[in-house]
């Protein structure tokens, strides 16, 4: 990505700008480690590094660190789970909502759209904490972990939804042409010929859909009682140890660390599918469709 | 609905509140997030791995982490501030990591050879970048800098959820605790403000992009 950014912003630096940027190196080098050195020295101050501090979290020797490893193991479980089932789910329904949108009329599709439009515009957190109390008002008695599933589902499943549509609408137009005059329903066109290709495409727009969900597991810390995930486990652990900083430092790297991996991963397949012209422009429109998600 | 009819003036107040909350991260989210990209698209390489490191972190933490992180871990090391103000800068920091990536793809957006024509008549690297690629990159940037707005205020509920007082979640808290109406018609309320927000800023989005579209 960087490469044809800066081709547009500067030329080939010739001797005097290589010895500019060099300058401007040094000179950034210095201020970032000022910065480095003066966070250390506060933290340092404050007795951040003690060792007493950390070594729960990092060192096998002390008899809390198996313990505290066990409990973060346990949240990191129910974190995964949740994202897991999420994206399954998400990816279902989304599907189903896609193809509504797809195949419907101009009217028939108006609820299907403003359906869409209303779970995209509630924030996350709002929709888990909607359907937990759903749940609890109608006397539908099941564990708090489920309102975080389908809540995360249903806010996820219509960014699913318009990844499929994208990647279903970038198809060629012949593919649909040659699904009918061999006398394909249009119902068969979409689920033999379209979604099997618009789903190989959209894998890697789904797979960085996940990092989003797992991420906006954490946010049952926030709304929902019961759900014991890596962030709640956590925030108990850092309130017997008193080491705030120190623990949420180590369940950041956690949470980065697995991020990371299925990004590299998505970007993997991203390439893989690219070699193929077809398969590359449809994981493109999906992968766009869905970019403009944040997550929490 | 009379949590919602009922209270109207409550409602308000914590609309404004929380509308204050993704005002605030508006501002400082665009003003981080621009100098993050024009580090991450400068020439020099230490500004660009600064730039790059802020975003793969910032992107992979969960915002809930972020903001648990700054107001739990903070005070111990003697930085004291209102969770109203630990909350708005973990949303700055956090929304900065994605406005860059937006402001990046835009500029990525103009085509080489305006650049170079500019090089070639002869307009020096300020003129180049201001004259000829800032404005056309300006205007792709609008749509995807929007869409990371929009996720930004949906962001801002956790803010509130966390317990900054006076906002639309802690609205929802005293009418369903302290005055005893139903859980259901209360969340809804909040849904309904928060609903108002990402509507028209979706809606003022679509305008912006209307008039700012260029045929290319």
């Amino acid at each position: 990505m960087s490469a044809p950014t800066q081709a547009v912003l500067f030329d080939a630096p010739g001797p005097r700008a290589r010895r500019k940027i060099l300058v401007g190196s040094v000179l950034a080098a210095a201020a970032v480690l000022a910065v480095l050195v003066l966070v250390v020295l506060r933290l340092a101050d404050r007795g951040q590094f003690e060792a007493e501090l950390w070594a729960p979290l990092v060192d096998p020797r002390t008899e809390e660190f198996p313990l505290v490893w066990e409990r973060l193991g346990g949240g990191l479980l129910v974190t995964l789970q949740a994202a897991a089932v999420a994206v399954v789910a998400s990816l279902v329904v989304g599907v189903l909502l896609a193809t509504a949108r797809l195949g419907l009329g101009r009217t028939a599709r108006l609820p299907v759209v403003g359906l869409i439009e209303l779970l995209r515009g509630l924030p996350v957190v709002v929709t888990i904490l909607v359907v937990d109390t759903l749940f609890r008002t109608i006397g539908f008695d099941v564990a708090t972990f489920w309102s975080l599933v389908v809540g995360l589902t249903l806010y996820n499943c219509v960014i699913i939804a318009e990844i499929t549509r994208a990647g279903v609408l970038s198809l060629p137009r012949g593919q649909v042409e040659a699904g009918l005059a061999v006398g394909l329903t249009r119902g068969q066109v979409m689920r033999l010929i379209q979604l099997p290709q618009a789903l190989r495409a959209m894998l890697p727009a789904i797979i960085s859909q996940l990092v989003v969900i797992l991420k906006d597991t954490a946010l049952a810390s926030v709304v929902l009682s019961g759900v014991d995930d890596l962030l709640r486990v956590a925030d108990r652990l850092r309130i017997t140890l008193d080491n705030p900083l120190q623990t949420y430092f180590v369940v950041a790297v956690v949470y980065i660390v697995i991020n990371l991996v299925l990004d590299r991963f998505a970007q993997w397949l991203q390439k893989r599918l690219s070699r193929g012209r077809q398969g590359g422009r449809a994981a493109r429109a999906a992968m766009a469709a869905g970019e403009a998600t944040t997550g929490a | 609905m009379d949590a919602v009819t009922d209270n109207l003036d409550l409602w308000w107040g914590g609309f404004l509140r929380s509308l204050g909350i993704a005002a605030w991260a508006a501002v400082g989210s665009l003003l981080l997030g621009t100098l993050i990209a024009v580090f991450r698209v400068s020439p020099v390489p230490v500004l660009r791995s600064v730039g790059a490191t802020y975003v793969t972190l910032l992107r992979n933490t969960p915002l809930t982490v972020l903001l648990f992180a700054i107001a739990f871990g903070l005070p111990p090391v003697g930085v004291n501030a209102s969770f109203y103000v630990f909350g708005v800068v973990g949303l700055i920091l956090y929304t900065a990591a994605f406005v860059c990536e937006a402001v990046r793809s835009g500029i990525a957006t103009v085509p080489v050879g305006q650049a170079e024509a500019a090089r070639a008549i002869g307009l020096t690297f300020g003129q180049s970048l201001g004259l000829v690629i800032l404005p056309q990159a300006m205007r792709a940037v609008v749509p995807p800098v929007g869409n990371v707005l929009i996720a930004m205020i949906k962001n801002s509920a956790v803010v509130g959820a966390i317990g900054v007082g006076g906002d639309l979640f802690s609205v929802h808290n005293r009418l369903t605790s302290a005055l005893g109406y139903s859980q259901l018609s209360s969340a809804a309320g909040m849904a309904i403000g928060f609903l108002i927000m990402t509507l028209t800023a979706g809606a003022l989005l679509a305008v912006a992009e209307r008039r700012m579209a260029v045929a290319r």
